[in-house]
Formats: C-alpha cells, sequence, structure tokens
C-alpha cells in the first residue's frame, strides 16, 4: 500500500512537471511585456530595458524556466507584478478561502446526490424516480453563472435569507463566513449533485439486479441490511468515480461563484490576475489548481480501493 | 459405483415441499403469459428431485415461485405450495421473508455472481448464522469456518477473510452451498449449479451435493438442463416442458422406459461417450418450444411428437399412472412401453468406406502463443518486468481432408487461443502453419485472400458474430460479394442453395437475425462459414449455448456437410461426449500443452493419460445404469503465468509417481500408429492401473472391436 501510494506521488510529480511547463510557457506567450506592463504606459525605453534586465527577461526560456520552477519549489512564488506583494501569502489566503467553500459544496452535493440517486433507483420508473432524473438533468444543463443568478433574487430578494454578496473579510474564520458561504456552494453544487444523482441511480439499478442482491434477499436479511451493506457499497463505485472526475468542474464553477458572489476565493484571485496579466499570481494560482486536481484523483482511488476489494492494492 | 449414493428411499413419506396445481403467470406486452401450468410436484426428506427441461420451459420461474420472489408483473395465479405444515401462499410476506435464508435456501447457476464481490467469504457465511441462528459475531464467524471445512475446503481460515475474486468458480460455489447449508434448511433449492463450471469441477460439486445429503436429512429441488447430471445425483426426475411437467418418476423409471416422446427425443439428442457418429446417428426433435403465448391445443408437445394423434390434439392428456410413482402425461405411453427403441437412436452403421482418410490438409508444428501482461501507463515507468501468459505452448496437430479433429480440454487449457491462432485472429508468437502444403501466415492480414476462403471459423455464441443489422442473407452472402467474381443472380441462387444445405427456409433469407432462435443463428453462421467453399472450419464451442435438441440437429447437419463436401473440422469443445461422436481424432489439451491425442475410439479406452481418465470419469452420463470410475482431481489448474515444472499436469495428477514428473518434461510414448500419450508413467503401468472409465451395462459395442 505504501508503495502504491509512493507510486502515485511519484506519478504526479510528473504530471506537475509538465503541467508547469504548460503553464510557464503560456503565460510567457500572453500578449503584452512584462516590463512594459509593471511600468506603466510612460516608461521609458530605458527603464523599460533596465527592467527586463533585472528580471531576467531576456535569458533564454529554459533558464527562465528554471529560475522560476527553483524558486517555486522553495515557496518563493515571487511578488505580485500589481500590488508588489509576495504571492505565496496571498495564495494561501485565499485557497484556505476556497477550501472552505468547497467543503459546503461537497457536504451539499455528495450527500443529497447519493441519497437521490439512491430513491430514484428504488422508485424506478415511478413518480418519485421521474421527479429526481428531471429535476437532475436540469441541474446538469444548468451553467453556475445562471444558478447564481436565478439563486440571487429567490434567496435575498423575494425570502431574504441569505445576503447576495459574499465578500467577506479575508481572514474570516469557517463559522463568521458559513451564513456566505451557502448560496455561492448552492450554486456551485447543483450542477454536480445532478450528475451525482444521476451515476448513482444507474450504479445502484445494475446492483440492485445482480445475482448477488438477489442472494441477499433470499438470504431473509431485511431490506434495510441488503441495501446499505450489500447493494450500496458496490453501486457507490461509479459515483466515487464521478465525484473525482468532477473535481476540475467543481474549481471552474468555484471561480464563476467566486466572480459573481465576490468572495475571495483562489478563483477570484486568479481572475484577478488574469484580468492584470499579473504573471506570478497567473502561474501560482494555476499550479495550485493542478495540484488539487491531481490530489483530488488520488484521494477518489485510495477510496475505490478501500470499497473495492478487486482493485485493492496488497 | 454411483449407486451405492442413490437412496432408495419411497416417497410417500410427508413431503418436505408439497407443489399442487401451481400455475404461474406473467404479465407482458401480449398479455397474460401462463409460464407454468398446473404442476404439481412433492419432495419428501432426503431426496434430490431434478427437474430437467430446456430453456424456456419455465423450471426457474417454477423455483422462483416456491419461494414466491418471482420478478414484478409474475404471478401466481393458482395451486397452493407447503413447506411442511406451512402454505407459503398463504403467508405475509414479512413471514416469507422469513422462511427466506432458514427454512427454504437457494444456490443459483452463477457462483461468481451469486457472492457480493466486496464482502468477505466468511462475513458472507456469518451474517446468516448471525440472522437465522442468533449467534454472537464471534459465534458466527466459528460458525463460518465450520461451514467451510463441512465443504473440504482447503486452508478455511484464510478463504473466510478473502474475497469472491480470489477464488475460484468451483471453491465460490462451495461457498454458496456453505452458505444455503449454515441454517441447516428444510428445503434447498439448487438453480443450475454446475452449469457454468467445469467436468472436474462439476463432479467434485456433484459428490459433496450428495455427501452433504448424508448429513443434513433436507429436501432438494435440483434444477438443470443437463440429463447427465440428473442420472448421477437425483432420485426422481420431473421433464419439464413448455411450462408442463410431461414425465416423472424415479431416475432409473425414467431414463429406463422413458414413457413420454419428449424424454425419448431428449435423449435420444444426446451423444453418449460410447457411441460415434459412425454407429448411431442423434434424433434430434423436430420443431421448437412452443412461445407461452401460442400453445397448441391438447398435448402441448403434439406438433413436435412423431406419435401424434388426432385426439392428441383435442385435449390436454392428463397425467397416467404408469407403474407405481412413475407418471407420464402420453396418451400412448403404452405403446412406449412396449417398445423400448420407439423413437430412440438410430443405430445404424454408416457407410464409412467413402470416408476414407483424405491427404494431410493442414498441419501446425509447434505453435506458441505467448500473451505478454506489461504493466500499462504511468505505471510501466516504475516497471519493467513484464509476465507472459503461455496460452499455446508447442502445439502440433495434422488435420487430414473430409477429417474432423476434436480438441478438449476445461476451460483456460488454451483451445480457443489455439483456434484464433489457426484462424490468423491471434498471431502466434512461434511455429509452423501449412495449408495444403503452403505455408500460412501468423495473421489474416498477411494471409492472400485464398488462404482466407479455406480456413473459416464458427464462434460460439452466434448472438454475437451475426451483425444485428444485416439481414441473415446478407450475412450469407457476404462472402460471395467480398470474393467478387459472382453476379447478383448467381449469389442469389448460391445462398439459397446454402440456406438449403443447412436446413433453413428460403423465406428466413429477409429476416434479422433477433427473429431466429439460437439453434437458427448457429446454422446461418455455418452458412456463411461454408460460403467460400472452405477447406477446414474451425468451430469453436458451436453447440455450448444451445439446447440438447438443438445442438443434435447441428451435430446431424455438421456431419451430413462435411460427408456432401469433404470439409475437415477442427472441433474444439469442453463436452466430451460431443467430441467423441463427431470427431475422428482428439486432442486432449491441458494448460497450453496436448497431453494425449489419438483416434477418438482410442483416446477414449485404456490406456489413457492420467487427465483424460479424470475427465472421463467426470461426465455426468446420462444413464444410471452406467459404471462409472471415480477419480476426482485435486485443487485448482494452476495459473498459465505461473506453470509447474516438468510435466503441468503434476500438480493435480492422481497417479502421480514422483518427482520425476516435477522435474523433467514427460516423453510422448507411442500406443499405437494413432494413439500418442505424454507421460512419464510407462504404457505398459498405465494399463495395468487403469480399466475402462466408462462401462455401459449394456455395451455391446465394445464387443465388436
Amino acid at each position: 500500500m505504501a508503495t502504491y501510494i509512493l507510486r502515485r506521488f511519484g506519478s504526479i510529480l510528473v504530471i506537475v512537471f509538465l503541467a508547469s511547463l504548460i503553464i510557464f510557457s503560456i503565460t510567457q506567450f500572453l500578449p503584452g511585456d512584462v516590463a512594459q506592463l509593471v511600468l506603466g504606459q510612460f516608461a521609458t525605453e530605458e527603464a523599460i530595458a533596465n527592467l527586463r534586465e533585472e528580471y531576467g527577461l531576456n535569458n533564454p526560456f529554459y533558464i527562465q524556466y528554471l529560475d522560476w520552477a527553483v524558486n517555486f519549489v522553495q515557496g518563493d512564488w515571487g511578488n505580485s507584478l500589481v500590488s508588489r506583494m509576495p504571492v505565496f501569502p496571498m495564495v494561501m489566503s485565499r485557497l484556505r478561502n476556497s477550501a472552505m467553500l468547497a467543503v459546503v459544496v461537497l457536504m451539499l452535493y455528495v450527500p443529497f446526490g447519493i441519497l437521490l440517486g439512491v430513491l430514484a433507483a428504488l422508485k424506478r420508473d415511478k413518480w418519485p424516480d421521474q421527479i429526481i432524473t428531471t429535476i437532475s438533468m436540469m441541474f446538469v444543463a444548468l451553467p453556475v453563472f445562471v444558478s447564481s443568478l436565478l439563486l440571487i433574487p429567490l434567496f435575498c430578494h423575494f425570502l431574504g435569507w441569505l445576503p447576495a454578496n459574499s465578500s467577506i473579510l479575508p481572514d474570516s474564520t469557517f463559522g463568521e463566513a458559513l451564513p456566505y458561504l451557502i448560496l455561492p456552494a448552492i450554486a456551485v453544487a447543483l450542477n454536480s449533485l445532478g450528475y451525482v444523482a444521476r451515476m448513482t441511480r444507474a450504479g445502484t439499478i445494475d446492483v440492485l439486479r445482480t445475482d448477488y442482491v438477489r442472494a441477499a434477499y433470499l438470504k431473509g436479511l431485511p431490506r434495510r441490511q441488503v441495501l446499505v451493506r450489500h447493494a450500496l457499497r458496490n453501486a457507490l463505485l461509479p459515483t466515487i468515480t464521478i465525484i473525482a472526475m468532477d473535481a476540475g468542474m467543481m474549481i471552474g464553477g468555484m471561480l464563476v461563484a467566486e466572480v459573481v458572489f465576490g468572495y475571495p476565493g483562489l478563483g477570484r484571485l486568479l481572475l484577478y490576475g488574469m484580468q492584470n496579466q499579473d504573471l506570478p499570481l497567473i502561474q501560482a494560482c494555476s499550479m495550485v489548481a493542478v495540484a488539487l486536481l491531481c490530489l483530488a484523483n488520488l484521494i477518489a482511488d485510495l477510496l475505490y480501493g478501500l470499497l473495492n476489494p478487486r482493485i485493492r492494492v496488497k | 459405483m454411483t449407486e451405492m449414493y442413490r437412496s432408495q428411499k419411497s416417497i410417500d413419506t410427508d413431503p418436505i415441499l408439497d407443489v399442487r396445481n401451481l400455475t404461474v403467470t406473467y404479465r407482458t406486452g401480449q398479455g397474460l403469459v401462463y409460464t407454468v401450468r398446473d404442476v404439481s410436484l412433492q419432495i419428501a426428506a432426503g431426496e434430490i428431485y431434478g427437474l430437467v427441461g430446456e430453456s424456456g420451459s419455465g423450471k426457474s420461474t417454477l423455483a422462483r415461485a416456491i419461494v414466491r420472489y418471482l420478478a414484478d408483473n409474475g404471478q401466481i395465479n393458482s395451486g397452493s405450495i407447503k413447506l411442511g405444515n406451512t402454505d407459503l401462499l398463504t403467508l405475509p410476506m414479512s413471514k416469507m421473508q422469513k422462511i427466506w435464508g432458514s427454512r427454504i435456501t437457494m444456490v443459483h447457476q452463477d457462483p461468481a455472481a451469486a457472492v457480493n464481490p466486496s464482502i468477505t467469504i466468511g462475513e458472507q457465511i456469518a451474517e446468516v448464522a448471525r440472522l437465522h441462528l442468533h449467534m454472537s459475531s464471534s459465534q458466527a464467524r466459528e460458525k463460518a469456518l465450520e461451514m467451510l471445512r463441512k465443504m473440504r475446503m482447503p486452508d478455511p481460515e484464510s478463504v473466510a477473510k478473502r474475497y469472491a475474486h480470489q477464488l475460484s468458480g468451483g471453491m465460490l460455489q462451495r461457498v454458496v452451498i456453505a452458505i444455503a447449508l449454515t441454517t441447516n434448511p428444510e428445503l434447498l433449492i439448487m438453480d443450475e449449479p454446475t452449469t457454468s463450471l467445469d467436468v472436474t469441477t462439476e463432479a467434485a460439486i456433484l459428490d459433496l451435493v450428495r455427501e452433504l445429503l448424508t448429513e443434513y436429512n433436507m429436501a432438494v429441488l435440483f434444477i438443470t438442463h443437463n440429463l447427465g447430471v440428473v442420472a448421477n445425483i437425483c432420485n426422481r426426475v420431473g421433464v419439464m416442458y413448455a411450462g408442463e411437467i410431461m414425465e416423472e418418476g424415479t431416475v432409473r423409471q425414467v431414463f429406463n422406459h422413458k414413457l413420454h416422446p419428449y424424454t425419448r427425443g431428449l435423449l435420444g439428442c444426446l451423444p453418449k461417450v460410447t457411441n460415434d457418429k459412425r454407429n448411431v446417428s442423434l434424433s434430434a426433435i423436430p420443431g421448437f418450444i412452443p412461445r407461452m403465448n401460442h400453445l397448441p391445443s391438447g398435448c402441448i408437445f403434439g406438433p413436435r411428437c412423431k406419435l401424434v394423434e388426432d385426439d392428441c390434439q383435442a385435449e390436454r392428456p392428463s397425467q397416467v399412472e404408469a407403474e407405481a410413482g412413475h407418471f407420464t402425461a402420453c396418451r400412448r405411453w403404452e405403446a412406449l412401453q412396449s417398445n423400448p427403441d420407439l423413437l430412440m437412436d438410430v443405430q445404424q452403421v454408416r457407410d464409412m468406406d467413402e470416408h476414407e482418410e483424405g491427404p494431410l490438409v493442414f498441419t501446425a508444428s509447434n505453435i506458441k502463443k505467448y500473451f505478454d501482461v506489461t504493466a500499462s501507463g504511468f505505471d510501466s515507468l516504475f516497471k519493467q518486468s513484464g509476465t507472459e501468459i503461455k496460452a499455446v505452448d508447442d502445439v502440433s496437430v495434422g488435420v487430414r481432408g473430409g477429417f474432423t479433429l476434436g480438441v478438449v480440454g476445461e476451460s483456460g487449457c488454451g483451445k480457443t487461443t489455439f483456434a484464433r491462432c489457426i484462424a490468423g485472429l491471434e498471431e502466434a508468437t512461434s511455429g509452423k502453419m501449412e495449408l495444403e502444403g503452403q505455408l500460412l501466415p501468423y495473421t489474416v492480414a498477411k494471409r492472400t485472400s485464398a488462404q482466407k476462403k479455406r480456413i473459416q471459423m464458427v464462434f460460439q455464441n452466434p448472438d454475437a458474430s451475426l451483425n444485428p443489422h444485416y439481414t441473415i442473407g446478407d450475412s450469407v452472402s457476404r462472402p460471395f460479394v467480398l470474393m467478387g467474381d459472382l453476379s447478383k443472380e448467381e449469389i442469389q441462387m448460391r445462398v439459397k442453395e446454402l440456406f438449403s444445405a443447412v436446413n433453413l427456409p428460403e423465406d428466413y433469407i429477409n429476416r434479422l437475425p433477433h427473429e431466429l432462435s439460437g439453434g437458427e443463428k448457429q446454422r446461418i453462421a455455418i452458412a456463411r462459414a461454408m460460403a467460400s467453399e472452405p477447406t477446414m472450419i474451425l468451430c469453436d464451442e458451436p453447440l455450448s449455448s444451445l439446447d440438447v435438441s438443438v445442438q443434435a440437429a447441428l451435430i446431424n447437419l455438421l456431419i451430413k456437410l462435411q460427408d456432401s463436401s469433404k470439409i475437415s473440422y477442427l472441433f474444439i469443445s469442453h463436452d466430451l461426449a460431443a467430441v467423441r461422436y463427431i470427431s475422428d481424432w482428439v486432442a486432449v489439451m491441458y494448460l497450453g500443452r496436448i497431453c494425449e491425442i489419438g483416434s477418438s475410439e482410442d483416446v477414449f479406452l485404456p490406456p489413457y493419460h492420467p487427465y483424460t481418465e479424470a475427465l472421463l470419469s467426470a461426465i455426468p452420463v446420462p444413464d444410471p445404469d452406467v459404471q462409472q470410475e471415480r477419480i476426482r482431481l485435486e485443487g485448482n489448474v494452476p495459473s498459465p503465468i505461473d506453470l509447474p515444472s516438468g510435466c503441468r499436469f503434476h500438480t493435480r495428477c492422481p497417479r502421480k509417481i514422483g518427482e520425476i514428473c516435477e522435474a523433467q518434461e514427460p516423453p510422448w510414448q507411442d500406443v499405437s500408429d494413432h494413439h500418442q500419450i505424454c507421460c512419464h508413467i510407462t504404457l505398459d503401468e498405465l494399463r495395468t492401473m487403469q480399466s475402462e472409465v466408462i462401462v455401459g451395462q449394456a455395451d455391446t459395442l465394445r464387443e465388436v472391436r
């Protein structure tokens, strides 16, 4: 098991390395000159040339990459071109906020998605199933920016239950932030909820048809026990894969929701970086996102192995 | 030898299971379908009641009705089911659930599917003990071990901690039986419990069931399509056809007197290990099982019966007790009783003079096929060493014109891979293939179109080998179109000829595969293979997905086609009786190697290779009077990745002589010009230690030879 995780970490390192190459190249080829950006429109040619020299922008590409990568690994993620502040603490504080949002999103869609999926499977082709499948199809089709714009008037203006603006102080505790997290979390969760419900429904229907579930019923086990102990464990396997694969979607969705609700998370920081061509910020945020995706997949695979002895690694 | 296990208990003690006049229906798009009609049966404690029938006869529906676990659209319309003194049909479902797993338990067809893949084996037994025997967790764990021990499971402690995918099919079926017997039930229902297993495993499971029955005094309902298994293990038999029981009695009564034309038909369809195509022709039952929503009037077997009279079709015949305990639903049973050979196999000497040994048309020498099992994706960055599966390892055969080479062996022995190598579907790793003197390239892509025409293949599953969107006429005409030198009219003509050659009506030409029965589809597959006038057809288990009555017709068809067009067959099957019947020459394969090869008469007579001997002793022979040696193989087939040293069979060989078997590869020994055995034991020793494995009582054929 330990060697398996080690191997997986090895492959994650390879992926992160390749991603860093891509991210670094793309940011290099973005239009606009860094020195020009830093110094503004009215800088003299000489000042620009000096700054280019200072930033090492005249060096060949691979030297620039190596410099950047070595610094990056050491925790020196550079200074923001706009605010001149170090990027690392900035990204970390935003990452914490995004993590709080992600926790709420996961807590919303995973249990509810599974619950709805199982319910639909048990009431297959009857009215609860039809309602659930229709609604989850709607959710799947609903982009985050649309659902956000539908949720805000509903919960903020008509019902007045939740704040429309989630621009909390960057160092709020989870408890303080929670009321501001709910609406953006719902907006992100709806999409994934639809996927999870549909996948769980399909998985459960397949498993309910298997011989071993029939055998479990004919052992005389009560229905609840058959469902929970014999069916669900196997039925949830595809769901776990979907949740892991959905991590990328979720990060994307969170970016949109953070912008719409003004929530100070990683996504908004990335957008801010992009709008201002703040290259160190863009690089750092993208690298963090890549690493998170890899970790999410690793966790999903480990969880999968835990539930499925067939692929459990010895 | 089987005799001693067959209890002669009379059946007039109070039955455990008493089913009377049971009728089960399904609601379908075409209205109510009566799948089981007016069926009565009783099973006493200690008795194994065999329910035999072909697919669609309603036997599984009957089993599911007994436990009241029918599909949502199924319903019990009338009749009564009693378990002891409990009337099962009047129980509320909540009480019925308490009977499941405690008083009635079930064993299903596919053990790999019936065991939960993500719960340990021990826990799956223990949960029953906790639920029904009210044991504590530790007691239940102990009980699980005890049950595994009773199943003669090697190393029960470790098995209990394992998961389904870590056990073989035979071991899993033992686990399922262990679960079923934990609560010491009154009724055990076994639905095709050995169908998905290899013959040697099947024999071991049947032995186990028989032995356990002396300890557990329960009633067993044993559902199967295999008459051999019934003759082997059951006390009484009910022969079911299209939802009704046609004949019922003790095994001996039914198998020896066969007082229903359908029973005679079924037994006539079966090739016997003692017969071959030269002396007996199989009598297939004409027609099909009627659709349940279009039942014929009167006797439901009437339309397929050779003895049918007008009166048979007037009203449904009632069951007659022909002798004590022996019932038949045939009006003309007296005619059957007075003439035991009526409707049975025709003993005949085929004119085999014309069937002289032709020239050698195909040879394969030292064919090897190794599959690489290498790590893929990112893992390959960290792992270099690949392992090899030696699926076919140094196999050589020769096939003569108009000649059938049978290849037998259990699943995983490499027989299918071998055929695919010959067909060019798999690229052989090394070896040499020659077709009519020409060297044959390894893959189809490198063969000339003339070479491709000469070798054709018929696959196991006709559903998967016919394109569902092509009419069957298109499928058959496709080879002609590809060959390209025939006009449309000529193609049309040839297709019609082929249809008549495989006994299909011409108006089928525009049908789609799903409108055909399994047997008809396989005929189309054969017609398609015949289209290019091949030298050799590779038949890969062509019969195993079909019912016995259909199998017989196909065997007859294959033989007829061989007689008329002098095709050679490479006939692969795990069914030794079918191979014996159809083949001139037989090769026995084990773990990628041939261990015995010879003319089919010789291979089935001693001296045998010990593996052949074990296979023969495991065949369920559909005749209760046959004496069969009991040789059982221990353990599982070793993994082809990690092959045993020396003789590959030494890990399981009941006749192993010592270290030489582990250390050295066995030599080939010539028994005669046309019989060779690959074994360390000398032929003389084999002759002294072996006797004929299967001896029929009225075995007159032997004396001729």
